[in-house]
């Protein structure tokens, strides 16, 4: 399978290369724009953007892996990300944590990604989202959610086609 | 009774605000910037003139603004500090990073009045002649992201960003660049790095301070979001009418982020100082008291890195009554909240986040869960805050978990007491250990019979203890 960006993102890219002084820097800016396209960051990818930015792949390589929003391969094509940390956990985040993975078939007691088989939804625990006023809040895909309990987690999911 | 006083939040929350340009218009929006680049070189007694960027920068100087993203370090004097002279560009920064456990006050901000951000920051660029500038903000904020980014291009339409900003020969452009989830990014060196394409390692200072060596070695400037705006309405008010609200060194006004077991968590915005930390708890206009049938138990004044307060907790704080200097013996409960009181405390006011821990909750889990975040995002870089997060991060998990020792106590607080003091780059390692040390300090009791407790257990069972593994972690065990 080869890999192709198609023109029209590119030309974003280009554009988003030009916020810069020093290319380097756009790096994290294109790699947000290739997995929210690609639904994660390939070896393909990586050599793609150092290229692109006249790096080494190691350069890209290395923030794929540092920072945790960047995936080496295919999550749900849903992701939910709850809460852990301390406010949250206050309000109830592993409750509702513990609700999503008995419903959709996976380790309540796992906190790192975990899909499901279909390939339609994972679920995983991330550190404070800025929301803790409204524990437990959670993400799904761009989506924010505050205040969130068994009932609204079920919309959410019938949410999701 | 102390009241909630909406500077920064005035509108965000009133029906019928939208985020766009035009609502901001209608509300005085923009005035701040007409205001600042209609300012006159101005005659001084010495013979010398002041430009009207010396006169902003000034007033911000006389506004005793401090800066609000955890440091609360003055203003005034973090622009002073830049490298004008070196004939390099200045930078800013607006750090949106938002991402100290229980802090969510930005994110209103930046959601919901995009453009009073973006005119503090241009206010704030043309008082140090930046001419490109980034808001940098967390990659969990994708919906922020998108909508600054409309913001700025509204602003540029109406020509209050760009070339010769309203014919004033000004030029500036601002950009938005989105972190990807570390925490680290938001230590101010960390995010420099970030933003220039690599690894969010924090530089070592000295000699990367960022004033003179900050984004691509040139000045730079990083504010807070909320910091930025405050210079907007220090613009519009002056330095010394703005220096009026709040109290004395801790002017102004500060949103607190109030989460935790109360029945009104939220955001308030108070003049600094003039609410106490029970008041904010317990008022009917804040926090509105702990939930039915609960006792307060602790209280995390400043952010997740801030040391615990417990109840019942008693300082000596220092007053001026008729000019005399006085000690006074006051609650943790009765402390003002301001920079000043809570340092008098051995804490801080940080990024003014609130949380609020009641008698329902296990003290050492609520540790546990602070230090497995903090262990989660070290970037690595000093072995004794990359180790030393990890192995209390473990070791309050088996305390957690029916494996805890007698000593465990002790063992944390010597792990935590060899992190800090200018052993590490940045100062996570200082983040990572306030709150092992005042949590063990403050509940050693509940620590100790924890890791005693567990070790009858096991010789009544006669069995060694085991390692517990992730996939064995519990929740925070609440009544709840
Ligand atoms: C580990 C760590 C995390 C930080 N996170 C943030 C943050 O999320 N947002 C923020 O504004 N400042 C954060 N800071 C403080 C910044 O380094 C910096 O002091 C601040 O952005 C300066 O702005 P101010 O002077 O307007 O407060 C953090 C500092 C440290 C040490
Ligand atoms: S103190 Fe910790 S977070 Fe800061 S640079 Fe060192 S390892 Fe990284
Ligand atoms: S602790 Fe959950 S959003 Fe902050």
């Amino acid at each position: 399978m080869s890999f192709s960006v198609p023109a029209n993102l590119e030309a974003e890219i280009d554009e988003l290369i030009t916020h810069y002084p020093v290319k380097r820097s756009a790096s994290l800016m294109l790699l947000h724009a290739l997995q929210e396209h690609f639904g994660h960051i390939s070896p393909e990818a990586t050599q793609w953007v150092a290229k692109k930015l006249g790096l080494q792949p190691i350069n890209v390589h290395e923030l794929v892996t540092f920072y945790p929003m960047f995936r080496q391969s295919a999550p749900g094509k849903h992701q939910i990300k709850v809460c852990r940390t301390l406010s949250c956990a206050l309000g109830g985040s592993h409750k509702l944590h513990e609700h999503f993975c008995t419903k959709l078939g996976l380790d309540p007691h796992a906190h790192g990604l975990q899909t499901t088989k279909d390939g339609k939804f994972s679920v995983e625990f991330v550190e404070c989202l800025a929301g803790c006023g409204m524990a437990p809040v959670m993400m799904c895909n761009e989506d924010f959610f505050e205040g969130v309990s068994e009932k609204k987690a079920d919309e959410i999911l019938g949410g999701c086609k | 009774m102390p009241q909630e006083f909406k500077l920064i939040l005035k509108h965000l929350d009133n029906p019928g605000y939208t985020p766009d340009i035009e609502c901001y218009l209608r509300h005085g929006g923009y005035d701040a910037l007409k205001k600042a680049l209609a300012i006159q070189p101005k005659d001084l007694p010495d013979g010398k003139k002041a430009s009207p960027q010396e006169q902003i920068r000034d007033d911000v100087k006389l506004s005793g603004l401090r800066g609000r993203g955890g440091a609360g370090f003055s203003c005034g004097l973090k622009w002073s500090f830049v490298d004008r002279r070196s004939g390099k560009p200045i930078y800013l920064i607006c750090n949106a990073d938002e991402s100290e456990p229980g802090t969510f006050k930005d994110r209103q901000i930046i959601h919901k009045d995009p453009h009073q951000l973006i005119e503090g920051m241009i206010v704030s660029c043309f008082a140090n002649d930046v001419k490109l500038a980034y808001i940098y903000i967390r990659g969990e904020m994708p919906k922020g992201a998108k909508l600054l980014n409309a913001a700025l291009k509204e602003a540029r339409a109406k020509n209050f960003l760009g070339k010769n900003i309203l014919g004033s020969g000004y030029d500036l452009e601002i950009h938005v660049h989105r972190g990807a989830g570390a925490y680290i990014c938001g230590e101010e060196t960390g995010l420099i790095e970030s933003l220039e394409g690599k690894r969010p390692y924090p530089r070592i200072k000295p000699p990367y301070f960022p004033a003179v060596l900050g984004l691509y070695m040139c000045p730079t400037i990083v504010n807070n979001v909320e910091t930025l705006c405050n210079v907007k309405h220090i613009v519009t008010m002056g330095g010394p009418e703005f220096a009026k609200l709040g109290t004395p060194n801790n002017t102004g006004t500060r949103i607190v982020s109030l989460s935790g077991q109360v029945k009104r968590p939220g955001y308030y915005e108070i003049e600094v100082g003039k609410a106490t930390i029970g008041q904010l708890i317990n008022d009917p206009a804040f926090g509105g008291g702990l939930l039915d049938g609960r006792k307060l138990k602790a209280v995390i004044p400043g952010g997740s890195s801030s040391k615990v307060l417990k109840a019942g907790e008693k300082f000596k704080l220092k007053r001026k009554i008729e000019g005399k200097d006085v000690e006074v013996e006051t609650d943790m409960l009765d402390l003002p909240y301001d920079f000043d009181s809570l340092q008098q405390a051995g804490t801080m006011s940080g990024s003014s986040a609130i949380i609020v821990i009641d008698d329902s909750v296990d003290i050492v889990g609520a540790l546990a869960n602070l230090s497995e975040f903090y262990a989660h995002e070290s970037c690595g870089q000093c072995t004794p805050c990359r180790e030393g997060s990890l192995w209390m991060s473990k070791t309050l998990h088996r305390l957690t978990h029916g494996e805890g020792r007698k000593q465990d106590a002790d063992y944390l607080v010597k792990i935590a007491d060899n992190i800090p003091g200018g052993k590490t780059i940045c100062a996570f390692g200082e983040a990572c250990s306030w709150p092992v040390q005042s949590f063990v300090a403050k509940f050693k009791d509940e620590f100790v019979a924890k890791g005693a407790a567990d070790e009858e257990r096991r010789a009544k069972e006669k069995v060694q203890p085991k390692i517990a593994t992730p996939a064995e972690r519990k929740e925070l065990t609440t009544a709840h």
